[in-house]
């Protein structure tokens, strides 16, 4: 194996991982500063134990996210120095703005918001989980511009042999990267519901702390529902955008294999890359894709064979994460329609209860499989159109980047357990009961 | 000129950095010669816990400023540097944890498990910044196109494990002193005494490590040309003197800033030598990363600055205000409460 393809590989464990951790401290962090409002709007000491009890778990996500986005950090420097050389001037701007920005900012007051407590008044303890929200978000959005820039760039020129930047508004304001954020963020709000709706099913099926956990799925429910709506609407958006931009990941994510006007959709398929075509294809509704990507059903599509091989990305993989995620997408909004109609019985609906209890990885999955179809879809381009991740990687020996890739393996791997016991167990154990305040 | 600003600031992240984390590298090196009971852990993690998150940032924006404005070092340096820096990485992930973990769960195997964590992630990198920074002031053996000549084993050269000696022991009498300002009782005395002791040490290899500078750098011509900026390694010393003294006095706050100027020095003394280099090739000068052939456009430069000069005022006054607000001392009381670590 070549070094290019160990830090390929490298870069997929790493940021696969830190992804098992970011939603939920995009999301969680909000349903907890939610919480913490009502406690203080209302005075009611449930709402402060539930943005204590959330809260917790929180922070024992939130420590796994930080560390493993340090590594990121700096894995573009460590794996890919000639695309940090060719990029920096605008992808590197980006990321030291989110550090500027956001990473102080959410850093600083999350043990401001931990160690807070006796410290402030109610008042400013409830800012400062909202400053945490905010920063986490407003993170997520400079990182998602500057994906976004490497999956449609805008706003270069090609000057003294790399991109420079040409027009900083152009590149902040690429719908591309805003729809990317709408997107995750949208996915990793669903996923937070989802969290805090399982755990809290946990404990009603317990028939324990039932109205703390009633109250908690309520909120929870509503907001990702309002989310889940939300991203199939922008999912679709989300397509079109790539559709124009990304005519061969379009084509992969459909397994698309023939250019041709009115498009088909199949609701079945089974891609064979090796012999250019689909193996088994089952209830094609023509028009469809065509309708979907160019909202014109009579549209041609460009097919994969008219993309020279060596710019065809690995179709399989793009295809079928991007059919099991829009298929999680559906069924995310079924589920929370039906929560809809349940939640003034939840107590009673042990089967729906049940279901959503087994349902908290869904959405992890979902938004995994969503990177997998955006990045794998992107291949063979680190940069769409500029640059082959090929000539993106470092000049390290392969040794060197299989023994770190290796390390990562075991060290993730061992922190991942951990970190996923630990989130059970106090999952579990449920709130404190309500405290004798001695203040 | 605008490479000159950033450059500047490049070393003012990097020094706050220094200066920061460097207290709680500190403490976590110190805690299994320091502390004598659970009890005594749970006080030293305690005086740090607020902290050591917001001070690592410091590390993140050093790194992506360095990205920002000067990419092709960016580039160079971590690629250069792969494993010593994935070696700092890895120290600082199971450091981070160890915080967050280690009380949640009774077990006296489970909190040594991650009391080793604290230690080795506390230690490590304090060492490996030291030789890396060493060897970037002596120079890496860089050829023509930017490409690292070397192994990890070229950096441990005498020069090199004195620098990271003299990062080892900055931060271990800072970290020391941190533990003076925020405990009491008969951990505090120890701290203190032991940041009198390991002055001393200190004091012989920050000369030595100067002294060495002028053999295996080129960081003094800069200023026998500019005798004015002998004024760095001179405040350097000041600071390392009144540390002393302070000890001595048993006024723990200022000998902390004291401290904190040492460190401060040392880091520019560093980076005033450099300039206008960034990564002096040991194999021929002419392929020096310099702030010149490695820096962004000046477009890219200009908004940079002023995200820089508008952002970083902002977290230096809400970090300072963080540094008030928990600036008690932690007491066993405070280990009763639920979010203590
Ligand atoms: C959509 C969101 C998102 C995405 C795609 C990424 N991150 Fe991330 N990152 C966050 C959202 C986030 C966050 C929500 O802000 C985190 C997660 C957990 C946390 O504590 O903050 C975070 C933490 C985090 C940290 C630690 C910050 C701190 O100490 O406060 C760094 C250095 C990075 N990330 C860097 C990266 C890099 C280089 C990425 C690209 C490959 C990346 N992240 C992908
Ligand atoms: C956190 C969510 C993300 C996930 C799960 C993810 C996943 C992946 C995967 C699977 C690859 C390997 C693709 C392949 O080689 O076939 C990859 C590559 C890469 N991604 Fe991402 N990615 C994420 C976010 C980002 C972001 C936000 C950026 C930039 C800001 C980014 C930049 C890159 C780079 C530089 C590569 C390496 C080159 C390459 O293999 O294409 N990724 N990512
Ligand atoms: C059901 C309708 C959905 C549609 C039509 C849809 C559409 C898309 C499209 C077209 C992309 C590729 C964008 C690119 O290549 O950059 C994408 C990416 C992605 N999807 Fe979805 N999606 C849906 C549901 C979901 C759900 C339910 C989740 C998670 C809970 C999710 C998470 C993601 C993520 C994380 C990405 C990668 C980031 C990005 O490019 O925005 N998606 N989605």
């Amino acid at each position: 194996m070549d070094a290019v393809l160990l830090s390929r590989l490298q870069f997929a464990v790493a940021t696969f991982f830190h992804f098992l951790f970011v939603p939920l401290t995009l999301g969680l962090s909000i349903l907890t500063a939610i919480y913490e409002t009502i406690y203080v709007r209302t005075g009611d000491e449930e709402y402060k134990r539930m943005a204590k009890f959330w809260g917790r778990l929180f922070l024992i996500n939130f420590a796994l996210g930080i560390v493993t986005g340090i590594t990121l950090e700096f894995q573009f420097g460590t794996n890919w120095s000639r695309y940090s050389e060719y990029v920096g001037d605008i992808f590197g701007s980006l990321l030291a703005t989110e550090a500027t920005v956001a990473f102080f900012l959410e850093s600083t007051f999350i043990a401001v918001w931990h160690f807070g407590w006796r410290r402030l008044s109610p008042r400013a303890h409830c800012v400062t989980i909202w400053l945490v929200a905010i920063a986490s978000n407003v993170s997520a959005l400079w990182i998602l511009l500057a994906n976004g820039w490497m999956q449609h760039p805008v706003g270069y020129v090609i000057k003294n042999g790399r991109a420079e930047l040409a027009s900083f508004a152009a590149v902040v304001t690429n719908p591309f990267g805003w729809l990317e954020f709408l997107h995750t963020v949208s996915g990793a709000y669903i996923l937070s519901g989802f969290f805090v709706m399982g755990v809290s099913a946990y404990h009603l099926l317990r028939r324990r702390n039932i109205s703390f956990f009633t109250r908690s799925f309520r909120v929870a429910l509503a907001f990702a529902l309002v989310f889940s709506l939300l991203e199939v609407v922008e999912g679709h958006i989300h397509g079109a955008e790539v559709a124009r931009t990304q005519p061969a990941k379009l084509a992969a994510m459909e397994s698309l294999w023939d250019t041709q006007a009115r498009a088909p959709m199949a609701l079945f398929l089974i891609p064979s890359p090796g012999r250019e075509r689909n193996l088994v294809e089952v209830g094609r509704i023509p028009g469809l894709l065509s309708l979907l990507a160019y909202s014109d059903s009579g549209a041609v599509v460009k097919g994969l064979k008219d993309f020279p091989r060596d710019e065809r990305p690995p179709v399989t993989i793009t295809f079928l994460a991007f059919r099991l995620m829009v298929g999680l997408g559906i069924l995310f909004v079924l589920l929370l329609v039906a929560g809809w109609f349940l939640r003034n019985r939840l107590v009673e609906s042990s089967r729906y209860l049940r279901i959503m209890l087994w349902a908290i990885p869904l959405p992890y999955l979902a938004l995994e499989l969503g990177w997998t179809v955006a990045e794998v879809g992107r291949q063979p381009w680190i940069v769409y159109g500029l640059m082959k991740t090929s000539d993106a990687v470092s000049p390290i020996s392969p040794g060197q980047v299989g023994v770190s890739l290796v390390a990562f393996i075991l060290l993730y791997g061992f922190l991942g357990l951990v970190d996923f016991y630990l989130l059970a167990k106090y999952a579990r154990k449920g709130p404190e009961p309500a405290p004798v305040e001695t203040n | 000129m605008l490479e000159t600003i950033w450059f500047i600031l490049w070393g003012v992240l990097w020094a706050g950095y220094f200066m920061l984390d460097g207290f709680d590298l500190g403490v976590g090196t110190l805690m299994p010669f320091l502390a004598r009971s659970d009890l005594e852990r749970r006080l030293m993690y305690n005086a740090t816990g607020p902290f050591w998150d917001g001070n690592e940032v410091w590390l993140i924006t050093a790194g992506g400023a360095t990205f920002a404005a000067f990419p092709r070092t960016y580039a160079v340096m971590f690629s250069g540097l792969y494993t010593a820096l994935l070696l700092i990485l890895f120290a600082l992930i199971v450091r981070g944890v160890a915080f967050e973990f280690r009380g949640k769960e009774e077990s006296p195997t489970w909190r040594r498990v991650w009391d080793t964590c604290f230690f080795v992630g506390s230690f490590l990198p304090a060492l490996l910044l030291g030789v890396a920074f060493a060897n970037i002031f002596k120079g890496l053996p860089l050829d023509a196109k930017g490409i690292y000549r070397g192994t990890v084993f070229t950096l441990l050269n005498p020069y090199g494990i004195l620098g990271g000696l003299l990062f080892v022991l900055l931060f271990l009498v800072h970290g020391a002193l941190w533990l003076a300002v925020k405990t009491g009782g008969e951990l505090q005395e120890r701290a203190g005494s032991l940041a009198g002791g390991l002055w001393y040490l200190l004091l012989v290899v920050a000369v030595a490590f100067l002294v060495a500078s002028r053999f295996a750098t080129g960081l003094y011509s800069n200023y026998y040309e500019t005798p004015l900026f002998f004024v760095i390694p001179l405040l350097a010393v000041v600071g390392l003197v009144l540390t002393k003294l302070f000890v001595v006095q048993k006024s723990w706050w200022r000998a902390w800033f004291a401290s904190s100027l040492t460190i401060v020095s040392c880091t520019f003394f560093g980076v005033v030598g450099l300039y206008p280099n960034m990564i002096p090739s040991s194999i021929d000068p002419g392929y020096s990363l310099t702030i010149f052939n490695s820096s962004s456009s000046p477009l890219t430069l200009k908004i940079m600055l002023a995200v820089a000069l508008v952002f970083v005022p902002i977290v230096v006054v809400y970090q300072v205000w963080t540094y008030r607000l928990f600036r008690d001392r932690v007491t066993e009381k405070d280990l009763g409460y639920e979010e203590a670590y």
